[in-house]
């Protein structure tokens, strides 16, 4: 499929599924970023900045192909929309913890490592089923981005395997953190109202399969690590596909965007 | 001996040679394997480009580069620079000189033909000793990663191997 055989409707729901990849993306970069410096080592500072810039560069790709799709400067589409029009899950713009970089940050590292290692296997599920997608620019863009996230999986795995059967402590962090990702996980794996619609069109495969496959590898991970599996991943705090999002969203993107939103000429 | 005059598309090739990695200037980007296809017609020139890391903050100098090169050349009218996406970039397109490039900077080039998921091994771009430690997959910048090298106690970085997974 191009975008000139395309009908209106199709390149709709195209631009609909792209948005949640990329805004998806942009915003747990965000919230990575804000890890700088505050990380428990050096070495995992430097390789979670990595993984960040890694991430919203994936971010920027995924843009720039909304760019093409007539959706306006990437740039733009990046910092200037409002809370409302993004479609990233509500799991991805939730705090780090209490405070802020700035004023007496009080970081939650195991909320860090599940939420990244959660959504690192569901971007490699994502990804897996894209490079197939209908829609060729999605297709190699998926294939490119699977190169590099390669990489975070790996990293995320270290981190939750060791911490999670390390002491009763870590354990303990490690198990409050999984039951809060788990309220949310749900609107991190929902392909949002149009799913059918993005099936129909062969961008990417059924949501309930892609749900299975997820879950299929967090149970093997559970077993391994001794956790119990709470059954299904809720959506608790809204459908962020939907445009429904939480105070910290809104929080983010004017921290984020501030410098843009200032000068959109400025170099920066 | 009689030399064929070179085409514009063999002049913008050969200064695009100049064109260096901002974060490792003795490497070249045709070395690196960034360059894809170069078409002209008239005058015009469209530069094809592989991004090697997405995320890559040096990209727009390396475009903004490419552009200055390849105008610079005698007969170019205009030039237009476009990241393309297929063929994905991998470290198999660095080429031997390229390679060398690389060591020479401190960097250990990555290993061919790698399979994604299987260890490699890294030689010491000082000492050539393959008794080295892995410290930090991930380093300075997207592509490297950060070693030490047991032998001559050197750290060093080597380049990501980056293999497609198809």
């Amino acid at each position: 499929m191009n975008t000139e055989s395309m009908h209106q409707q199709e390149r709709t729901e195209l631009k609909e599924l792209i948005y949640q990849l990329a805004d998806d993306d942009f915003i747990l970069a965000y919230r990575g970023s804000e890890w700088l410096g505050l990380a428990p080592h050096i070495e995992e500072d430097v390789a979670f900045s990595s993984i960040n810039q890694d991430m919203m560069g994936h971010a920027s790709m995924y843009y720039h192909l909304l760019e093409d799709l007539g959706e306006g400067d990437a740039d733009r589409i990046a910092h200037l929309r409002k809370p409302e029009e993004f479609r990233n899950a509500i799991l991805l713009e939730m705090v780090n913890g209490r405070g802020t970089y700035l004023d007496k940050p009080d970081y939650d590292w195991a909320f860090a490592v599940v939420r990244n290692y959660f959504y690192a296997i569901h971007k490699q599920v994502r990804l897996e089923s894209l490079r197939v997608s209908s829609y060729e620019p999605l297709a190699n863009a998926a294939k490119k981005i699977m190169m590099e996230q390669y990489y975070h999986l790996m990293h995320w795995e270290i981190w939750f395997k060791q911490l999670v059967t390390s002491t009763d402590d870590a354990r303990q962090r490690m198990l409050i953190a999984v039951d809060k990702v788990w309220k949310e996980f749900g609107g991190v794996l929902t392909l949002g109202p149009s799913y059918g619609e993005f099936v129909k069109a062969g961008l990417i495969e059924d949501e309930p399969l892609l749900k299975k496959r997820w879950l299929n590898r967090i149970e093997k991970v559970f077993k391994e690590t001794g956790i119990e599996l709470a059954g299904e991943p809720a959506i608790e705090s809204g459908n962020g596909r939907k445009g429904e999002h939480t105070p910290d969203l809104a929080e983010a993107l004017a921290t984020l965007s501030e410098v843009y939103a200032t000068n959109p000429a400025s170099g920066w | 001996m009689v030399t064929q005059p070179m085409n514009l598309k063999d002049k913008v090739l050969l200064a695009l040679k100049e064109v260096k990695d901002p974060e490792m200037d003795s490497v070249s980007i045709l070395d690196l394997g960034m360059i894809e296809d170069i078409e002209e017609s008239e005058g015009s020139v469209l530069i094809k480009a592989l991004p090697t890391f997405v995320g890559c903050p040096a990209l727009p100098i390396i475009e903004r580069d490419i552009k200055r090169a390849a105008s610079a050349v005698e007969g170019v009218k205009n030039v237009v620079v476009k990241f393309v996406y297929k063929p994905a970039w991998t470290t198999d397109r660095i080429t031997d000189e390229g390679k060398k490039r690389l060591k020479e900077f401190g960097i250990a080039p990555p290993p061919a033909d790698h399979v994604m998921g299987e260890p490699w091994s890294i030689d010491c771009p000082y000492c050539g000793s393959a008794y080295v430690t892995m410290e930090n997959i991930f380093g300075p910048t997207a592509c490297r990663s950060i070693l030490y090298c047991k032998s001559c106690k050197n750290p060093f970085e080597a380049m990501k191997p980056v293999a497609d997974m198809n």
